[in-house]
C-alpha cells in the first residue's frame, strides 16, 4: 500500500511514520503533488500553529491539492483543525471541508486547565474509522482549540464541554486526538483507516 | 473524562537505565527502550527519559536513544537532561521527542521557556523543579540538588506557568528516595495556584502514595521509578486499585 504524509512545516510528522512502520506500512513523507496525488491514502499531521501553517499550506499549493484528493485522507490535530472553517488561533480561514468553526477552551473554573493535555475517553463514535469499538476508549489529547459538535462528527469527547473527537465527511477524516500516541487503541484506529 | 496519569521516569546514564536514592548511589536496572516498552504494554500513561550523565560528548548517545524510543514505543514520551537552549530542544524534538524537561537551566535562564513555548508550543515544554522544604519555606534547587537557591517553590512555578510552561513537574527532595509518600500538602498548593497540569514526583512506596498524591495532593499525574523498575509496583495493578478508590485512570 502506497500511504503518504504531508509534508508541510509542522511537527509530529515522523511520530506519525514510526507509527505506520509499526504496523507494517512504510509511508513516503512528501510535499510533491503527483506524489500524493497516487497515494492510496494520504495523512495530513500537524502540530503547531494555525495561521504561520495555512500561510505555508497557501504558499506551497498544498491547500488545493488537499481539498481536491479523493483517495481517504486523515487529519490528525492540527491537521484536523485546517480541514475545518474557520480556526480562532491566529484568526485564519482553514480548508473549509467540515462545515465548522475552530474554538479555543473557555475554563469554567479552575480545574478546567488548558491545554486539554492527556487521556481522554471516545464516546458515540461513528463510521468506520472505530469499526469494532466499544464506547469509552482511552486516546490520547493534546490540544488548547477544539471543533464543536457538528453533522460531520464522528466520535465525542467531554472536557469543559462535549467536542468533536473526530469528524468525518466523504473520504475525509480527521482526529483532534493523536492516534499514533494512543498506545494499542490508536493502532486499531490506524488499522481501520489504512483499510478503508 | 481526562484520566490521571501514571508516569515511570527512567534515569538515563550512558544509554542504560539507572535510579538514584536521594539522587546519590546509581544502581543500573535495564535496556531504556525495553523497559519503556513493558511499562507502556503494562498501562503506564507516559515516560520520561531523564539523561542523568548528559555531558557534551554524551549528547549523541542520549539523542539516538530518543530515536530508539520514538520508533518502539506508542505512548507519550519526556525527555530531560542537559537542556540548555533552544538547538538542545530542537534535536530531542527531531529525535521524536514528544515533551522536553528542563531543570537548572530554566531556573538560570528563565527566558529559555518563553522561547520553547513560542517556537515549540507550551504543550511541549514540562518545568521541572527540585524542591525542599526548609524553616523557610519550600526552596528550589539546582543541578539534581546539590546547589541551594534562594528561589521559593510556588513564586517559580508561577513564573514557569506565566513564561509559557506546559506543565509542571514537582519532585520534593525531602520525600525523593524515602517511599513515604509524595508531598501532599505542597502538591495540592501546586494545584491550586496554576492554571497548568502539576506532576507529583518523589516519594511513592506503595500504592495509597499514588491514590493520595491525586485524592490529596490534587496531581494530575505522578512520576516513580525504583518501585516500577524493581518491580515492588506492577502499573496495571496500580491502576485496578487507584480505579477502585475513584481515580480516574486509564484502564485497557
Amino acid at each position: 500500500m502506497n500511504v503518504a504524509i504531508v509534508k508541510y512545516n509542522a511537527g509530529n510528522l515522523y511520530s506519525v511514520s514510526h507509527a505506520l512502520k509499526r504496523l507494517g506500512v512504510e509511508p513516503c513523507i512528501t510535499a510533491n503533488p503527483q506524489t500524493l496525488l497516487a497515494a492510496d491514502k494520504v495523512i495530513f499531521p500537524g502540530v503547531g500553529e494555525a495561521a504561520n501553517t495555512m500561510r505555508h499550506l497557501q504558499q506551497t499549493g498544498l491547500d488545493k491539492l488537499i481539498c481536491s484528493l479523493r483517495q481517504p485522507l486523515l487529519g490528525i490535530c492540527l491537521g484536523m483543525q485546517l480541514l475545518c472553517k474557520h480556526s480562532e488561533e491566529g484568526d485564519v480561514d482553514g480548508l473549509g471541508i467540515f462545515d465548522v468553526n475552530i474554538l479555543r477552551f473557555q475554563p469554567r473554573n479552575h480545574d478546567d486547565k488548558v491545554p486539554h493535555m492527556g487521556w481522554n475517553t471516545l464516546s458515540h463514535t461513528q463510521g468506520e474509522l472505530f469499526k469494532g469499538f466499544t464506547d469509552e476508549e482511552f486516546v490520547y489529547f493534546v490540544h488548547s482549540y477544539y471543533a464543536p459538535i457538528c453533522p460531520d462528527t464522528a466520535a465525542q469527547t467531554d472536557y469543559i464541554l462535549p467536542f468533536s473527537a473526530a469528524l468525518q465527511k466523504d473520504n475525509f477524516y480527521a482526529t483532534q486526538f493523536h492516534p499514533e500516541k494512543s498506545g494499542s487503541v490508536g493502532e486499531r484506529i490506524l488499522r481501520n483507516f489504512l483499510a478503508l | 473524562m481526562l484520566a490521571k496519569r501514571i508516569i515511570p521516569c527512567l534515569d538515563i546514564k550512558d544509554g542504560q537505565t539507572v535510579k538514584g536514592t536521594n539522587f546519590v548511589n546509581l544502581r543500573e536496572a535495564g535496556d531504556p527502550v525495553e523497559l519503556g516498552r513493558f511499562y507502556s504494554q503494562e498501562g503506564a500513561d507516559e515516560l520520561v527519559f531523564l539523561d542523568i550523565t548528559a555531558s557534551h560528548e554524551k549528547r549523541k548517545t542520549f539523542t539516538e536513544l530518543v530515536e530508539r524510543v520514538a520508533a518502539n514505543i506508542n505512548i507519550p514520551f519526556t525527555v530531560g537532561g542537559g537542556i540548555h537552549e533552544l538547538s538542545d530542544v530542537e534535536r530531542l524534538l527531531q529525535a521524536g521527542a514528544d515533551k522536553v524537561s528542563v531543570n537548572s537551566s530554566a531556573l538560570r535562564n528563565p527566558q529559555l521557556i518563553d522561547e520553547i513555548a513560542s517556537h515549540f508550543g507550551s504543550q511541549v515544554c514540562v518545568v521541572a523543579i527540585d524542591a525542599k522544604e526548609t524553616p523557610d519555606g519550600w526552596k528550589c534547587y539546582l543541578n539534581g540538588g546539590r546547589i541551594e537557591t534562594g528561589r521559593g517553590l510556588f513564586e517559580w512555578a508561577h513564573e514557569a506557568a506565566d513564561r509559557g510552561a506546559g506543565e509542571i513537574l514537582f519532585t520534593s527532595m525531602n520525600h525523593d528516595g524515602v517511599k513515604t509518600g509524595y508531598a501532599n500538602e505542597a502538591l495540592a498548593k501546586l494545584a491550586d495556584a496554576l492554571p497548568i497540569p502539576v506532576i507529583a514526583s518523589g516519594g511513592a512506596g506503595a500504592m495509597e502514595h499514588f491514590r493520595d498524591a491525586f485524592l490529596i495532593g490534587k496531581a494530575d499525574a505522578a512520576l516513580a521509578a525504583s518501585v516500577f523498575h524493581f518491580g515492588e509496583i506492577n502499573i496495571s495493578k496500580l491502576k485496578q486499585y487507584l480505579c477502585a478508590h475513584n481515580v480516574n485512570v486509564r484502564l485497557r
